[in-house]
């Protein structure tokens, strides 16, 4: 596997148990994702996206199927190790920000780092680290600010730089402009971009057509499965397990 | 994860709700309060009674009336079951191997000089032997002497604040005071000695025996109480004889009141029972502090728990923001397990300071001799780490075990 590639997931199921009734998610979906690709994923509620994004964010594990995160077999990890990979490789930012309510944009920021184990950092480099991160998202102003003092945008935005504050892999958004007028989520959408840029590598579930459209990439799912695959990067030959029309 | 880190964020879980952290350690101060003010208490009992045999000796046989003989005597109009001065005499005379009988009658009265006066006086009428055998010096002048109890000589010894208090720095001796309404002669003031378990010798004051017969007991009494004694005291020379002695006495009294050994309306008993029954009272109430500290420790570890589990539920969604960004079940677990933590060694510390002011109020207005000791607080501490990780662990687990995606999913 060359490092070239941040997702390589191969005949990937989810299968949930409901009563004596078996739900497919996932139907053996196979995807690979180059680094510094921006992906979105699009379709349909029920379509498995959901369940993808879990996955991909080393949230839940598959039932089969190998998950390779820059080289390394998740697909198998416990519990613990799983959050160490979510800790250190993937960078989440949710619909609902998903702040800590009642502490200040920079202890969310720092929240990353407090469950770090790789390396000692020093407090003073700690906040240092927070500081840049809020001020590459536009934020050096309200550091202090708790969620409930700051608009929707801003709280987005604070997600995003505690996505971004260890320096993840991989950043997983889900639907992160769905709680957001149009004006702020542009505004998100425009970070996005930017980070695509420096060249981070970027997931994003969205049913907004117009968000796609920042993507270099787009994936449909329809009944756990890739109906369609802009793929203009690589060329298609693992997708065709997905099948691809 | 850092420990300054994972008590900051445990710290800022408690801050959230003031009122009901309080509430909740409030079965953990009981408890810690309970445990320091009990082992006070036991503390003080046992040194008390430690200062109570060096200072009286082990070597004294108390002769006492039997419980409940009194009344029915008395109704009767029968003398005969009564501890008299008589019997005390013939201790004296016919038991070998005792060095000192004293008989004790006490009173309470007022005791007057010119224009000093103190109320509620312990007047003692007792006989010669009373200073050797209770162990108090004769600071000046001279004791009650066997001449003093043939004629019922209308004099009084002072205990030294009594002395004190009535005349100040002048000399007592020669001098007349009223006890009661009777005037005697002040022939002798004893030395200081202090308080020794519940009696202040200071502050009695000393009359022959024969003169609380004569003119302490109400004359319709007289006919019926005659020359009755509450307690004799008998000093044995040796240790060893302590056994002989007590049988001896027994024979006696009974071979005097007509009856048996078995049926001695008396009892006789060596300072060592009478503080063994002082030491089963206090255990009986330190047993009862003993479950009350164990009781609401568990009530207050109960108390943690619940709360413990109501936070887990409210902060569901904070622990998955928590997992997803990188928080290992081991990370949640310690984090609401030090919330506990902080919360039963925050109530330990209350209960600390509850407990060593408790102590010093049940010495102050329980007259109960109390002693804080070190270890005590100690124990008290542990106890309260203890409940809060045992109690504590459940709630942790839980919150560990939560699936990420639910959790972030929880509104």
């Amino acid at each position: 596997m060359s490092e070239e590639t941040i997702i390589d997931i191969d005949q990937i199921t989810k299968i949930y148990q409901m009563g004596h009734v078996h739900v497919t998610a996932l139907d053996g979906i196979s995807l690979s994702v180059q680094t510094g690709e921006f992906l979105a994923i699009m379709g349909p509620s029920g379509s498995g996206k959901s369940t993808l994004m879990n996955i991909l964010g080393c949230l839940d594990r598959p039932t089969s199927g190998t998950y390779l995160l820059a080289g390394e077999d998740v697909s198998q990890m416990n519990r613990e190790q799983l959050a160490r990979i979510r800790n250190q490789k993937i960078g989440f930012i949710f619909q609902s920000y998903n702040l800590l309510t009642q502490a200040t944009a920079l202890q969310n920021v720092l929240m990353p780092i407090v469950y770090r184990r790789n390396g000692h950092i020093s407090n003073k480099d700690r906040q240092e680290l927070a500081r840049q991160v809020l001020t590459s998202v536009g934020l050096n102003d309200r550091e202090q600010h708790k969620p409930t003092e700051m608009s929707g945008g801003q709280q987005q935005r604070v997600a995003i730089a505690r996505a971004l504050v260890n320096s993840p892999a991989l950043i997983l958004a889900d639907e992160p402009t769905g709680n957001l007028d149009s004006h702020s989520g542009l505004e998100i959408m425009e970070i996005l971009q930017n980070l695509h840029a420096q060249g981070r590598s970027i997931v994003m579930i969205t049913h907004d057509a117009r968000n796609a459209e920042f993507a270099g990439r787009v994936i449909h799912l329809k009944d756990g499965k890739i109906s369609e695959d802009n793929n203009h990067i690589v060329s298609p030959t693992r997708i065709a397990t997905g099948g691809t029309k | 994860m850092r420990l300054s880190e994972v008590l900051r964020i445990a710290w800022e879980g408690i801050s959230r709700n003031k009122l009901r952290a309080l509430l909740t350690m409030l079965g953990v101060i009981i408890g810690v309060a309970a445990v320091i003010i009990m082992i006070a208490i036991s503390a003080g009992t046992e040194a008390t009674i430690a200062e109570n045999i060096q200072n009286l000796g082990t070597n004294l046989l108390f002769v006492t009336q039997g419980m409940g003989v009194q009344m029915v005597s008395r109704t009767a109009g029968m003398n005969s079951n009564f501890l008299s001065y008589d019997d005390a005499k013939a201790i004296t005379d016919s038991i070998s191997g005792i060095s000192g009988v004293v008989v004790e009658r006490n009173i309470t009265e007022l005791v007057k000089y010119g224009s000093n006066s103190i109320d509620g006086v312990s007047v003692v009428g007792t006989t010669p032997s009373y200073p050797q055998v209770r162990d108090v010096e004769q600071g000046s002048g001279r004791f009650i002497t066997q001449k003093d109890i043939d004629v019922s000589a209308k004099v009084v010894v002072l205990g030294y604040s009594t002395a004190q208090t009535l005349f100040g720095d002048a000399d007592p001796i020669g001098e007349k005071i009223y006890v009661g309404d009777v005037k005697l002669t002040v022939v002798g003031v004893m030395a200081e000695k202090g308080v020794v378990g519940n009696t202040d010798y200071d502050e009695r004051v000393y009359i022959p025996l024969t003169l609380v017969f004569d003119k302490f007991t109400f004359s319709p009494f007289a006919r019926v109480q005659g020359n009755m004694v509450g307690t004799i005291l008998v000093q044995v020379a040796d240790l060893d004889n302590m056994d002989k002695v007590i049988t001896q006495i027994q024979i006696l009294l009974a071979k005097r009141h007509e009856t048996t050994v078995a049926d001695l309306p008396f009892t006789v008993r060596t300072q060592e029972d009478i503080i063994a029954t002082q030491e089963s009272t206090t255990a009986a109430f330190r047993d009862l502090l003993a479950w009350v500290a164990a009781v609401s420790l568990v009530v207050g570890g109960i108390g943690i728990m619940n709360i413990m589990l109501v936070s887990v539920t409210e902060r569901t969604r904070e622990i998955g923001i928590r997992q997803a960004t990188g928080a290992t079940p081991g990370d949640i677990r310690g984090q609401f397990l030090t919330e506990a933590l902080l919360l039963s060694l925050t109530g330990g510390l209350i209960g600390v300071i509850a407990g060593v002011g408790g102590s010093w109020l049940f010495y102050k207005l329980g007259d109960m001799r109390t002693e804080v000791l070190p270890n005590s607080i100690l124990l008290a501490f542990i106890s309260a780490a203890v409940v809060g990780i045992f109690f504590g662990f459940y709630p942790a687990n839980k919150a560990s075990q939560l699936d990420p995606i639910e959790a972030l999913r929880h509104e």
